[in-house]
C-alpha cells in the first residue's frame, strides 16, 4: 500500500469497526448539512425567481412617478411631473434608447351589459417597448394613430378575461367614458408582482384626452402619472438616475434644501436591493441550519473521546511500534474529518432530496448550487478537525507505558 | 551496543517518591542474549522500559549504538523504537481487529511503510504462513505471541525486547516460543533481552542478570 493512504485505510477500519455507532455520530452532521443545503436552495431559488421578474419587466427600465412637493415644511399632494419633463429628459440626456409618459384615470367602461369601473391608462406608442411588453395577439397602436389620436385599447391578459371571457375581444368596441374604442390588442399574461401588466388598459394618450382633460401645471405643462424610460447601456443606470435626477430638480426650481417632489425607481436598482435582502434572509435561515452542524460537531468530539479512551491500548501498542505524536494523532483526525466528510455527502444527498421535493410542490422553486454544496461539505470537515482536535491530541499524548498497561 | 552507567528511575507518587531503578550500570554487547530475572518489583520492566526508550531516565546516562538517548525528544525516541527495536510482550498485545498479517504489518507502518511480502516472509519464519488471514482470537495463545514475534522482528530490528514472553503460555508452547527466539538470534545475530521467571529459559541464554529492589545483585555467565 501507498505510504500516504495508511492513515486513511486505518481510519476506515476505526469508523467501519463501530458502523452503527459511525452512523448514529454523523446523523447530526447529516441533518446540518441537509438543513443548510434545503433552506439555502429554498433562498437562492426565490431570490432567482423574483429576479427573473423583475427582468421580465425589462432590467434597463426606469421609471419616474410623481412625488409630494415640501413648500414651506409642508407636504402638498400637488402633482408637479409634465410631459414636457419627459421631453426635456429625451432630448438633455444620452443613453437612453426609448422613453414614454403616461396618464392614468379612472373611467367607466361598458360592454354589452357589463358596466364596470376601471383604471385607464394614456400612454404615447414607445410606451409597449419601454415597459418590455409583449402581445398575445393584435397588435399596439403605432406612432400615426397617436398623432391621429385613434380611439383603440389595447387590455391586459385579466382585463380580457373579465370583459370577454373566451370571445374574441378583437374587433370589439368598449364605451369609455364619452368616447366609444375598438379593441385591437391583447397583451402577454406575465404574472408579475408588482403593477402588473395584466390589469391595464392601454390607450392613445391623444384619445384618452377626449374624454379626459389632462390637468396642467401653473406653467401650463400637461401632468402625467409617470414618466418611464430604458436605458441602452445597464451598466450607465446609475449615472442616467443621477443626471435624471438634477435635470428633474432644476426643470421644477427645488432649493438645495428641499426633497425631491418626483421618484424615480430603475429596475437595476430594484434588483439589487431584492436580491440583497433575500440574500441576507438567506444567509439567516443558513446560519440558523449552521447551529445544528455545531451541534453535530460537538457529538463527533464526544465519541471521539469515548473512541480513544477505548483504543488506549492500541495507542500503546503503536507507540511501542515506534509511531510518534504526529502518527497518533493525524490517525484520530482522519478518522473524525472521514467521519464528518462521510455526513457532509450524505447531508448533501439528503439536503438536495429535499429541496427537489420542495420544488415538485411547485409552490417554491428552490435551486442547489455548487457554492452552497462546496461550502457545507468543506464546513462539514472543517467541523471533523476542529472537534477532533482535541480527543486526537490526548490520543497522541498518552504515556505508551501506562496505555499498554490499561485494559 | 547498550551501555548503562548509574541509572535511577524515580516516579513521583503524589507527595512520596518512588525509587523503582536506583544506580544500574550495565553493559550489553552487540548480539548477546540475556536474561533478567528478578522478584516482582524488583525494576525489571522498568529497566526494559527504558532500554526500549518507552520511558525517560530520571538520572545517569544511557546510550545505545554510542548514541546518547536520555536527552532525546519523544519524536527521536520514537524514531529509534521504529527502527531499532522490536517489543514482545507477555500480553501478546495485537490488535484484535486485524489480520495476523495486518498485524505484522504494522510492525513496518511507522518503519518505513507497510509491505505485504516481507510481512508474509516474517510469518513465514515463525511458522504461520497458513494463518495470515486469522484474526488473533481464533489464535491460541502460543500462535499469538508468535505473531507478536513476526511483528518484532518483521524490520529487522538489531534489538528484540521480550518482557515475560511465555509467561502467559502453556509449558509446550512457551519452549516453542524460546526456540523461535534463541534460533533468531543465532540465525540473524540479534541482541536480544528477555525479561523470564524460568530459570530453564533463562540458561538458555549466554548471561543472566539478577535484579533487587532497583539494585543488578548478580551477573553471572552461562
Amino acid at each position: 500500500m501507498k505510504k500516504w493512504l495508511e492513515p486513511f485505510s486505518t481510519a476506515w477500519v476505526g469508523v467501519a469497526t463501530h458502523k452503527l455507532r459511525s452512523f448514529l455520530t454523523i446523523l447530526g452532521i447529516v441533518i446540518g448539512v441537509a438543513a443548510v443545503i434545503a433552506l439555502m436552495s429554498i433562498g437562492r431559488g426565490a431570490e432567482a425567481q423574483i429576479i427573473s421578474n423583475i427582468e421580465s419587466m425589462g432590467s434597463g427600465l426606469v421609471t419616474i412617478s410623481p412625488g409630494a412637493r415640501t413648500f414651506g415644511g409642508v407636504k402638498s399632494a400637488v402633482n408637479t411631473l409634465t410631459m414636457e419633463d419627459g421631453e426635456a429628459i429625451a432630448g438633455q440626456i444620452d443613453n437612453i434608447s426609448a422613453i414614454s409618459s403616461s396618464y392614468s384615470s379612472s373611467l367607466q367602461l361598458v360592454v354589452g351589459a357589463q358596466n364596470m369601473r376601471a383604471q385607464v391608462t394614456g400612454v404615447t406608442p414607445e410606451y409597449m417597448s419601454v415597459n418590455n411588453l409583449e402581445l398575445a395577439d393584435g397588435t399596439f397602436f403605432a406612432e400615426y394613430d397617436y398623432q391621429r389620436g385613434v380611439k383603440v385599447v389595447v387590455l391586459g391578459s385579466n382585463v380580457k378575461e373579465t370583459l370577454f371571457g373566451d370571445t374574441n375581444p378583437i374587433g370589439q368596441q368598449i364605451r369609455m367614458g364619452k368616447i366609444i374604442v375598438r379593441v385591437i390588442g391583447i397583451l402577454e399574461s406575465k404574472g408579475a408582482m408588482w403593477g402588473s401588466s395584466d390589469d391595464a388598459i392601454y390607450v392613445p394618450l391623444t384619445a384618452m384626452q377626449q374624454t379626459v382633460a389632462q390637468p396642467r401645471t401653473a406653467q401650463g405643462e400637461r401632468l402625467v402619472s409617470s414618466i418611464s424610460l430604458t436605458v441602452s447601456d445597464e451598466e450607465q443606470a446609475d449615472y442616467v438616475v443621477t443626471e435624471i435626477t438634477s435635470l428633474l430638480r432644476t426643470r421644477h426650481q427645488l432649493g438645495p434644501n428641499v426633497d425631491d417632489d418626483f421618484n424615480i425607481m430603475s429596475m437595476e436598482e430594484l434588483a439589487e436591493t431584492v436580491s440583497e435582502a433575500i440574500g441576507t434572509m438567506t444567509l439567516l435561515l443558513g446560519a440558523i441550519a449552521a447551529i445544528s452542524l455545531l451541534v453535530g460537531g460537538i457529538g463527533v468530539m464526544n465519541i471521539m473521546l469515548v473512541s480513544v479512551l477505548e483504543r488506549t491500548r492500541e495507542i500503546g501498542i503503536r507507540k511501542a511500534l515506534g509511531a510518534r505524536e504526529r502518527d497518533i494523532w493525524t490517525q484520530f483526525l482522519i478518522e473524525a474529518a472521514f467521519l464528518t466528510f462521510a455526513g457532509g455527502i450524505i447531508g448533501v444527498i439528503v439536503g438536495w432530496a429535499v429541496s427537489y421535493m420542495v420544488s415538485a410542490t411547485g409552490f417554491i422553486t428552490t435551486l442547489v448550487t455548487a457554492d452552497i454544496v462546496i461550502l457545507a461539505v468543506s464546513v462539514s470537515v472543517g467541523i471533523g478537525l476542529f472537534f477532533g482536535f482535541y480527543p486526537a491530541w490526548n490520543a497522541s499524548h498518552l504515556n505508551p507505558i501506562e496505555a499498554l498497561r490499561s485494559e | 551496543m547498550i551501555r548503562m552507567q548509574d541509572i535511577t528511575k524515580v516516579y513521583p507518587m503524589g507527595n512520596r517518591d518512588l525509587t523503582v531503578l536506583r544506580g544500574i550500570n550495565l553493559n550489553i554487547a552487540q548480539g548477546e542474549l540475556v536474561a533478567i530475572m528478578g522478584p516482582s518489583g524488583s525494576g525489571k520492566s522498568t529497566l526494559l522500559n527504558l532500554i526500549g526508550c518507552l520511558d525517560i531516565l530520571t538520572s545517569g546516562s544511557y546510550y545505545l549504538d554510542d548514541r546518547e538517548v536520555s536527552r532525546l525528544s519523544s519524536g527521536e525516541l520514537a524514531a529509534i523504537r521504529a527502527h531499532k527495536i522490536g517489543f514482545v510482550f507477555q500480553t501478546f498485545n495485537l490488535l484484535p481487529r486485524l489480520s495476523a498479517l495486518a498485524n505484522v504489518e504494522l510492525g513496518l507502518r511507522y518503519a518505513g511503510g507497510s509491505d505485504r511480502k516481507r510481512a508474509m516472509e516474517a510469518l513465514a519464519k515463525v511458522g504461520l504462513s497458513d494463518r495470515a488471514n486469522h484474526r488473533p482470537t481464533e489464535l491460541s495463545g502460543g500462535e499469538q505471541q508468535r505473531v507478536a514475534i513476526a511483528r518484532a522482528l518483521v524490520k529487522n530490528p538489531p534489538l528484540i525486547l521480550a518482557d515475560e514472553p511465555t509467561g502467559n503460555l502453556d509449558s509446550h508452547s512457551g519452549a516453542e516460543i524460546i526456540s523461535i527466539l534463541t534460533s533468531l538470534h543465532a540465525e540473524q545475530g540479534i541482541t536480544l533481552l528477555t525479561i523470564t521467571h524460568d530459570t530453564n529459559i533463562a540458561h538458555h541464554c549466554q548471561r543472566i542478570i539478577h535484579l533487587k529492589d532497583g539494585q543488578v545483585v548478580l551477573e553471572e555467565r552461562v
